[in-house]
């Protein structure tokens, strides 16, 4: 009876440690935040691309419509990739899209908008990286979907392609 | 001559506690940013990693503490945006039982074994 109990338990034991370790194989070692989590847009200050003056947060997102915030750089090879997509998203009239140019040369920031084209309503800059921070980025390009309650309600790590398109133009119908 | 002396040692004082605070601060910046893990090179402390996004989050980390917002405030801050895995040393709640109390369960356990063991060979 006493060996049945021991034997009993060792294999919970090693079912516990055999389910625990098959997890740890089959999930990704790289974490990530989580990307559907309902969050208030930060309140920050920052220059506008174009007037060099310095805008806040709720004159940015002022108006009641959706907004989506794309974080991008001019160095950064996936926000090309990208950049015909949220082309595409700036024809509709239900949402506005704000650059953050993230720790990139003005110039060069420049020369890549009058090369691919301009999909941004306003664009502002993010020199040493801080108000990605706030927005909960880790890196570019990010691209965060505000509803009008002004919640950041999506988030995207990474470029963003066709089925996130059309998911974020479901978002925002 | 006595106010010019006065005055020298009110400014000594001054770069003195001036000094001191700095030096306060600098400490806790490092304790927060070794208790950070970096997102980009995971495995790597904010403090040790050179990425971009740990040059962004120290200067985040040192504008809230020149703000006056508390370790746990800064802690909580972060929290919020990337969730608990940025903490190196992660709270007991709801989600972390398993990982505070599982050791102390595999130990008690152990003890146990042991301890039965060593009253039935006496």
């Amino acid at each position: 009876m006493k060996s049945k109990f021991s034997l009993l338990v060792i294999i919970i034991f090693l079912s516990f440690c055999f389910v625990i370790f098959y997890k740890g194989i089959n999930d990704s070692n790289i974490y990530s935040p989580k990307i559907t989590d309902k969050k208030d847009i930060p309140n920050f200050e920052a220059k506008d691309f174009d007037s060099s003056k310095y805008v806040n947060s709720e004159k940015i997102f002022k108006d009641d419509i959706f907004y989506i915030v794309n974080i991008w750089a001019s160095w950064c090879v996936p926000c090309r990739n990208e950049h015909p997509l949220l082309m595409r998203l700036s024809n509709s009239q239900l949402v506005k899209l704000i650059g953050v140019n993230y720790k990139d040369n003005l110039n060069k920031a420049e020369n890549f908008i009058n090369e691919f084209g301009n999909p941004y309503s306003q664009i502002i800059i993010d020199n040493d990286g801080t108000l990605s921070v706030e927005f909960g980025a880790y890196g570019v390009p990010e691209t965060f979907v505000i509803d009008k309650n002004k919640k950041i309600i999506r988030k995207f790590i990474g470029p963003i392609n066709n089925d996130i398109l059309e998911e974020i133009k479901l978002i925002i119908k | 001559m006595k106010i010019l002396k006065i005055s020298m040692i009110i400014l000594l004082c001054s770069g003195f506690f001036h000094s001191k605070s700095n030096e306060k601060n600098d400490q806790l910046k490092s304790k927060i940013l070794k208790n950070i893990r970096c997102l980009i090179c995971q495995g790597q402390s904010v403090y040790d990693s050179e990425s971009d996004f740990a040059s962004s989050i120290k200067l985040i980390v040192d504008r809230k503490i020149n703000e006056g917002l508390k370790e746990e405030l800064i802690y909580q801050f972060l929290r919020e945006k990337y969730g608990d895995w940025i903490i190196y040393d992660p709270k007991l709640k709801k989600n972390t039982y398993i990982l505070w109390l599982l050791p102390l369960l595999l130990f008690l356990l152990g003890g146990a074994i042991m301890y039965k063991k060593i009253t039935v060979k006496k």
